[in-house]
């Protein structure tokens, strides 16, 4: 299979993957899953890491230290609010409704 | 080949934890464990990157992570739960931004070679951008930096048409020619695309926004992944693609809009801006004591919360009024409506953080049918979703949006700071009804009152 195809099944696999999972979140988490889904998104700090590691003028290393220092704030910033959020959602001596 | 394997390995590793932390999500008792799975997956992602790259500029790299980490530590550390949605809104643009640079870099990597990955980064740039400019308006107008009502400049139309008409053609250009300065050209008339995209959207539809921006900057993070030939990227960016894009399609369903109308409705001239200045139509309101009289001798109290309660810090007092009211043998509930607050669910996060129990806080479908039931229904700090005129098929901006039924409770008692209309700006006619009793004063000073009040009954 050519590589363009096996990138094409991944993305539409994962696509329908989050769909399905996305689908069963309980809707008091709505902000949490936002929030944690942006922080999901942080990761193309790997991309930003990438670019970073490869620049070879002056003007590309400080577009890629900037896509990284982003990418960064992204990422850890999205985790950390995420876990605030939930950490008040903890669970009661009640029965949980379903 | 071992190495390659491994990290591959690897990044599948990172990718599934990101899967565990979404799917933990359907339950508030694992949720937590789920962020932080979610958390370890990209911790190992970056380790992964760093040994399979072996990347040049090493230290400035990890300077850039460090006060990336620093910053985005002590916002989210800082800041307060009502302002919530202005900081995810944030940093969903800086990734969409970090997205379009990264595409950006990788224009001169890519070449005038083979087309699809040309595809993949315009794509990358003109998302990210658009993500980025939009996010950043969309902050300003949580923020209250600017005003949150539509903002339409003259001839919006045309000059948004003529945007759009050169980005897709400065697109076809960067994959024709493959060059980076046709891409920067491509990302600032993006950003231009992103700004004049947020501003005609009203205040109360901003949430919407923020959850479709997101869906974009998740969508622009997988085409990177594409054009990086990176598949953690490319299944991270698109689980949040799909989870935006559901989220988004909830959000618009509980507004009873479409998502179209809810983007472009202002540009279109459709939507009529209520007004600003308050009416000189007559009330009833009452002191707290009265109101106490009604709240201590009712069997049933729905409680209607709103961003305005969040806004006066009065989640703590109002969940102690719940409480004195349950000791009397009165049943307290809370009606969540969709959107209330400025995101989906942050009503949730706001009474949580007062730690009311979350088996007392009950959806707008469950709910609406008890509200016939109910002796008194406490309106606090929210308007816009408990005005009748939504139930009108036209001729006000929120027509057909499903609302909470707190008409049909026998009393109804709406807590307010002035006769200003709400977020939407639109008049609210149920203040007008004869079972409605009004309670002027900020949220937190008159529940403090109504708690005094009820405890002396």
């Amino acid at each position: 299979m050519a590589e363009g195809i096996v990138l094409l099944t991944i993305f539409v696999l994962s696509a329908f993957t989050g769909y399905e999972v996305i689908a069963k979140v309980s809707t008091i988490l709505h902000t949490p899953l936002m929030s944690g889904a942006n922080a999901i998104h942080g990761v193309i700090l790997v991309g930003a890491i990438l670019v970073a590691g490869r620049a070879d003028s002056a003007i590309e290393l400080i577009v890629g230290l900037v896509a990284v220092f982003l990418a960064t704030l992204n990422m850890v910033g999205g985790f950390v609010v995420t876990d605030r959020m939930l950490e008040m959602f903890k669970p009661r001596k009640q029965v949980e409704r379903p | 080949m071992t190495e390659s394997v491994w990290i591959d390995a690897g990044y599948l590793l990172a990718a599934v934890c990101f899967i565990l932390a979404l799917k933990a999500l359907s339950s508030p008792r694992s949720a937590r464990w789920g962020n932080a799975v979610g958390a370890v997956g990209a911790v190992l992602a970056v380790v992964l990157v760093f040994l399979a790259e072996r990347p040049s500029n090493l230290v400035a790299i990890l300077i850039a992570i460090l006060l990336g980490g620093l910053v985005g530590a002590v916002a989210a550390r800082r800041v307060a739960m009502t302002a919530m949605p202005q900081l995810v809104a944030l940093f969903n643009g800086v990734g969409g931004g970090a997205a379009a640079l990264v595409a950006l870099l990788e224009l001169g990597e890519v070449g005038g070679s083979a087309i699809i990955p040309l595809v993949a980064t315009a794509f990358t740039v003109l998302i990210g951008a658009i993500s980025f400019s939009g996010s950043a308006i969309t902050f300003a107008k949580l923020q209250e930096l600017m005003t949150s009502r539509p903002i339409v400049p003259p001839g919006a139309q045309w000059l948004f048409g003529g945007a759009i008409i050169a980005a897709l053609a400065l697109s076809v250009l960067v994959v024709t020619t493959g060059n980076t300065l046709i891409g920067v050209v491509l990302a600032l008339v993006a950003l231009g695309l992103g700004v004049l995209l947020v501003l005609p959207v009203g205040g109360a539809d901003v949430p919407i926004v923020i959850s479709l921006l997101n869906a974009f900057t998740g969508l622009s993070v997988a085409a990177s992944g594409y054009l990086l030939g990176n598949t953690l990227l490319l299944v991270a960016g698109t689980l949040v693609g799909a989870a935006g894009a559901l989220l988004t399609k909830l959000m618009a369903q509980a507004m009873g809009r479409s998502v179209a109308n809810i983007m472009f409705g202002a540009l279109r001239g459709g939507s009529t801006l209520g007004a600003s200045v308050e009416s000189q139509r007559p009330v009833k309101s009452a002191p707290a004591e009265d109101i106490a009289v009604l709240l201590g001798y009712a069997q049933r109290v729905i409680v209607v919360p709103g961003y305005g309660l969040a806004v006066a810090q009065a989640q703590h007092t109002l969940r102690e009024l719940a409480d004195i009211l349950n000791e009397r043998g009165i049943e307290v509930t809370y009606a969540i409506h969709p959107v209330a607050g400025r995101m989906p669910g942050h009503m949730n996060v706001l009474l949580a953080e007062a730690n009311v129990p979350y088996e007392q806080l009950v959806e707008m479908e469950q709910i609406n049918p008890e509200f016939k039931s109910a002796d008194v229904a406490l309106v606090v700090g929210a308007n816009d979703v408990v005005n009748p005129a939504a139930r009108s098929p036209q001729g006000s901006p929120i027509s057909g949006m499903p609302i909470l039924d707190a008409d049909h409770a026998k009393a109804v008692v709406f807590m307010k700071r002035s006769m200003r209309p709400g977020f939407a700006g639109i008049e609210n006619e149920l203040l007008y009804d004869p079972k409605t009793t009004l309670l002027f004063g900020d949220a937190k000073a008159s529940l403090t009152k109504l708690v005094s009040a009820v405890k002396a009954l």
